[in-house]
């Protein structure tokens, strides 16, 4: 689709947002504090990863059906890992107990905190 | 009529083309036999290689079965042609037949052999839209094949962990005790994915952007959609047992702990993501299978497909489902129980759309001008030995029956009902349907029918013993049953011993469709361009096709490809794609 | 050695050019299999909060640093299709040879900072997190790699003002490269 050659937007300034939305991303993790970390981290990921598709792989001005393919790819990712999480994510359930699992996390935790107390 | 056709008909049978193409020079006058079967890129020459290797893997795959069944026949008797079978060999012979006949047999035959076919043909296009890509895609399989084989030569012997693969076992080498063997065999494996991977892309985007002038979607033969249908399926899911697969391959030969639980790994994640492919994977095969039948019922039968709509919303249907069932082949692995309701309840509604897509076709065949000839036998017998495979797999998705079937007999027969159905039977149809398009030559009928009669029954007797075997408790995997006890109860035993001589027969009986193949290829009597009468536009390219496909020039569509027995043509009851409307009609 | 293209390769019923819905497909399936390696790390990183104590020792400067120089390939892939756009070949091979570029800053970047992970005591087995942290980077690392020869291979043919419909294709493989990263770089680095 060449007809929108014209009205580009500027890529430098796209790729300005996206270095200003890194710094961010970068910095917001240094203030500790749980939820702004998780927003700065995956939601502006989330941000970067739209404009970069937006604007320099311009699915916008493919056919409909592009997108619709590459979003349902996300969407059978998202189910697939929301299925399989009960299992492997916790490490008990039900009528079940995960012991392996959780110990290893038990001695992980031990020698992480030994280390930081070196 | 076939002034053009040059049907030699040996090998190939592209012997004197390159006057004619379709769209003129292609400098392939004097290329030598290694140019011309091997680094083609004609989607017809590559089918013919898929096909070829497909049949090849296909004799290692039986080999393997008729050892295995004879030790499970006759437990601890030397075997002719393998000699005593030890506990290992056993388990190395159950893993490489279920590889090689999905992965390397029913895979490449029904998807990539007959895709590379009949895609460019039936839609009327000279060839794949990217050729280079398709040849890159066989060779890489060609190398799958070989490491496949390799893996049998190595220290240690081939993988025995079974195809699915579950670490540990597969894991480490402390277990299964292939440590070449196994790393050798998920390799493999991996690579056969990425060579599937190319020719999907290959197939979907031919479809989507070489259709013939005039060929709207509905016009599409339904075998042409399945296998598109199919390719998606596949590249959607094939995606994290890719992950998977190099996650495993680091923990056998790294090291790693992804699937170890004594390190914090999850061996549980591997079935899921093994099966998250593993069971669209079933679809990826059937759906072929099911077009197939869709266009050898319609033209023997000389009816229009019944309600073609439906079909092919069914086919998406059953491809979206078959994304949400999986975890059914998990139920006793300790997943979380309120999963194993969901996946029961996804499990039981997939088959509403492939018992739908069965109705369809009786309906097709209701009232039809039915023809016994031998591609329609096979196609008549895939829809009623599927049926079976599909109606016991009721039992298996619910997770109740399922704790009590798990592993036993009965999922393996079940399972049988369904695969030997497909990558044999419905492949079977293909074959013989559209063997005169492939080689110019007809098969012969009559051995044609006693191939189809011989197979069919022996194929009947050998899983209805198991099936009977399975409800009993016998358990897979087990390579002497002796000894235990419980297995040994009056009369399983003989089950066991009906089921290896009636696979015996079986395996003899494709002896008779070897030697009919190669004496029709070279001695067949000539076939013209359109010997089944069919609609669709490969039946208007000389038989054999040309390089190029339609040397009169790539063909316009006019009409749907089910157009048979049509009121306004008369006498003549097939109305072929693409014929222009005559003078004076509508438009 | 020119390559006769068939006729089915011209054709454009979807309205689309036929490398450009192909190189859409190749990424639907990238992201299945990227879906599954990350999708495993965040269930396994959910499950296995110890994970804390390994991923601090990552280099969220150097992570940055990456994600900096992948964004500007980025930029510059997407300046040469609009050279290409105005097909002006050589100037589409010039940014693609900064693109390229930039794909070797970010691996040599990769190398240095495994190299000295490895030093440390950090290897792939070392921990589950080391082995998802080696094996999601080395799989990214692999298609920049494979990214950047193709565009070698493009950007030749470009300077000879050959396939300029390539640039955008390997352009829009090389942004997903990107997008990958977009989303490796806070699961790896920033998730302390």
């Amino acid at each position: 689709m060449s007809a929108d050659a014209h009205a580009h937007p500027s890529y430098v300034k796209i790729w300005g947002i996206l270095l200003a939305l890194l710094v961010v991303s970068v910095l917001g993790p240094l203030l500790e504090i749980r939820v702004i970390t998780l927003i700065t981290a995956f939601g502006i990921a989330v941000v970067k990863a739209y404009i970069v598709v937006r604007y320099f792989m311009h699915i916008n001005l493919e056919k409909k059906y592009v997108a619709y393919m590459v979003g349902s790819m996300i969407v059978l990712m998202v189910l697939m890992v929301g299925a399989v999480t009960p299992d492997v994510m916790h490490h008990d359930g039900a009528n079940w107990y995960n012991q392996a699992a959780a110990d290893e996390v038990k001695r992980g935790m031990a020698a992480g905190e030994k280390d930081e107390h070196h | 009529m076939s002034s053009t056709a040059e049907a030699h008909g040996h090998g190939g049978g592209q012997h004197a083309h390159g006057h004619d193409h379709a769209q003129g020079d292609h400098g392939h006058h004097d290329q030598g036999w290694f140019m011309k079967y091997f680094w083609s890129t004609d989607h017809k020459i590559i089918c013919f290689q898929y096909l070829f290797t497909g049949m090849f893997m296909a004799v290692i795959g039986g080999f393997a079965v008729y050892v295995f069944r004879m030790q499970l026949a006759f437990p601890g008797m030397p075997v002719p042609g393998w000699g005593r079978v030890t506990a290992s060999d056993y388990n190395a012979l159950i893993t490489t037949h279920g590889s090689v006949m999905i992965f390397w047999v029913a895979m490449p035959v029904l998807i990539a052999a007959l895709g590379n076919y009949l895609i460019p043909l039936m839609i009327g296009c000279d060839d794949m839209v990217f050729p280079r890509l398709n040849r890159l895609s066989y060779q890489i399989f060609l190398v799958s094949v070989v490491i496949l084989i390799l893996s049998f030569l190595v220290q240690g012997g081939a993988f025995g962990g079974a195809w699915t693969a579950y670490p540990p076992l597969s894991a480490k080498s402390a277990f299964n005790l292939t440590p070449m063997g196994s790393t050798l065999w998920i390799t493999a494996v991996a690579l056969e994915f990425v060579a599937f991977l190319l020719g999907g892309i290959n197939f979907v985007t031919t479809l989507m952007n070489s259709r013939a002038p005039g060929m709207k979607m509905f016009d599409v033969p339904m075998v042409v959609w399945m296998i598109i249908i199919a390719s998606i399926l596949f590249m959607a899911s094939v995606g994290p047992l890719v992950a998977g697969a190099v996650m495993l391959i680091f923990d056998q030969q790294i090291g790693t702990a992804f699937f170890d639980p004594a390190k914090g790994g999850d061996p549980i994640l591997w079935q899921h993501l093994f099966w998250f492919f593993g069971h669209p994977e079933v679809y990826v095969v059937l759906l072929p299978a099911m077009g197939i039948t869709a266009e050898v019922i319609t033209v023997h039968g000389r009816k229009k497909l019944f309600a073609y709509r439906t079909v092919l919303y069914t086919a998406i249907a059953t491809g979206i489902i078959s994304f949400f069932v999986w975890a059914h082949h998990q139920f006793i692995a300790g997943i979380d129980p309120r999963m194993a309701n969901i996946f029961t309840v996804t499990t039981l509604i997939i088959s509403i759309p492939v018992a739908e897509m069965v109705f369809v076709y009786i309906a097709t065949l209701y009232g039809a001008s039915i023809r016994l000839t031998t591609p329609m036998l096979w196609a008549l017998g895939f829809i009623g030995e599927f049926l079976m495979g599909g109606v016991t797999g009721i039992f298996l998705g619910a997770s109740g029956a399922d704790i009590y079937f798990h592993d036993t007999y009965f999922v393996l027969a079940h399972f049988h009902y369904t695969f030997f159905p497909i990558a044999f039977i419905a492949t079977f149809a293909a074959i013989t349907h559209w063997f005169p398009k492939m080689f110019g030559r007809m098969m012969n009928e009559a051995w044609g029918k006693v191939h189809f009669w011989v197979t069919t029954i022996s194929f009947n007797m050998i899983f209805i013993p198991l099936f009977l075997l399975g409800a009993r408790g016998d358990h897979r995997r087990i390579y002497d049953p002796t000894h235990f006890p419980e297995l040994m109860r009056a009369g399983m035993q003989d089950l066991r011993v009906l089921a290896t001589v009636s696979l015996l027969i079986l395996i003899s009986v494709q002896v008779v469709f070897v030697a009919n193949f190669i004496y029709s290829i070279f001695w067949g009597p000539k076939a013209d361009k359109n010997p089944w009468r069919a609609n669709s536009l490969e039946w208007h390219a000389p038989s054999p096709p040309p390089h190029g496909n339609f040397p009169e020039g790539l063909p316009n569509v006019y009409r749907g490809p089910y157009e048979y027995a049509h009121p306004d043509r008369g006498e003549d009851d097939h109305w072929p794609q693409h014929e222009p409307p005559p003078e004076g009609a509508k438009a | 050695m020119s390559f006769p293209r068939p006729v089915a390769t011209m054709r454009e019923a979807t309205g689309m050019p036929t490398g450009r819905l192909a190189v859409w497909w190749v990424i639907a399936s990238e992201i299945v299999i990227f879906g599954g390696i990350l999708g495993s790390y965040i269930m396994h990183r959910l499950g296995h909060p110890e994970w804390a104590h390994q991923s601090i020792h990552t280099n969220t400067w150097i992570g940055a640093f990456n994600t900096f120089v992948l964004l500007t390939s980025s930029l510059c892939a997407v300046l040469a299709h609009q050279e290409a756009e105005k097909k002006n070949g050589p100037g589409a091979a010039r940014y693609l040879m900064f693109t390229t570029l930039g794909g070797l800053t970010f691996l040599i970047v990769k190398s240095i900072e495994w190299t000295n992970e490895i030093k440390h005591g950090y290897t792939i087995t070392s921990n589950t997190f080391w082995s998802f942290y080696y094996t999601a980077a080395g799989l990214h690392g692999l298609h920049v790699l494979a990214g950047m020869v193709i565009m070698l291979i493009v950007a030749a043919d470009a300077r000879k003002g050959k396939e300029l419909q390539r640039v955008e294709n390997i352009g829009i493989y090389w942004h997903f490269v990107d997008v990958v990263w977009i989303f490796l770089f806070p699961l790896l680095y920033i998730a302390k």
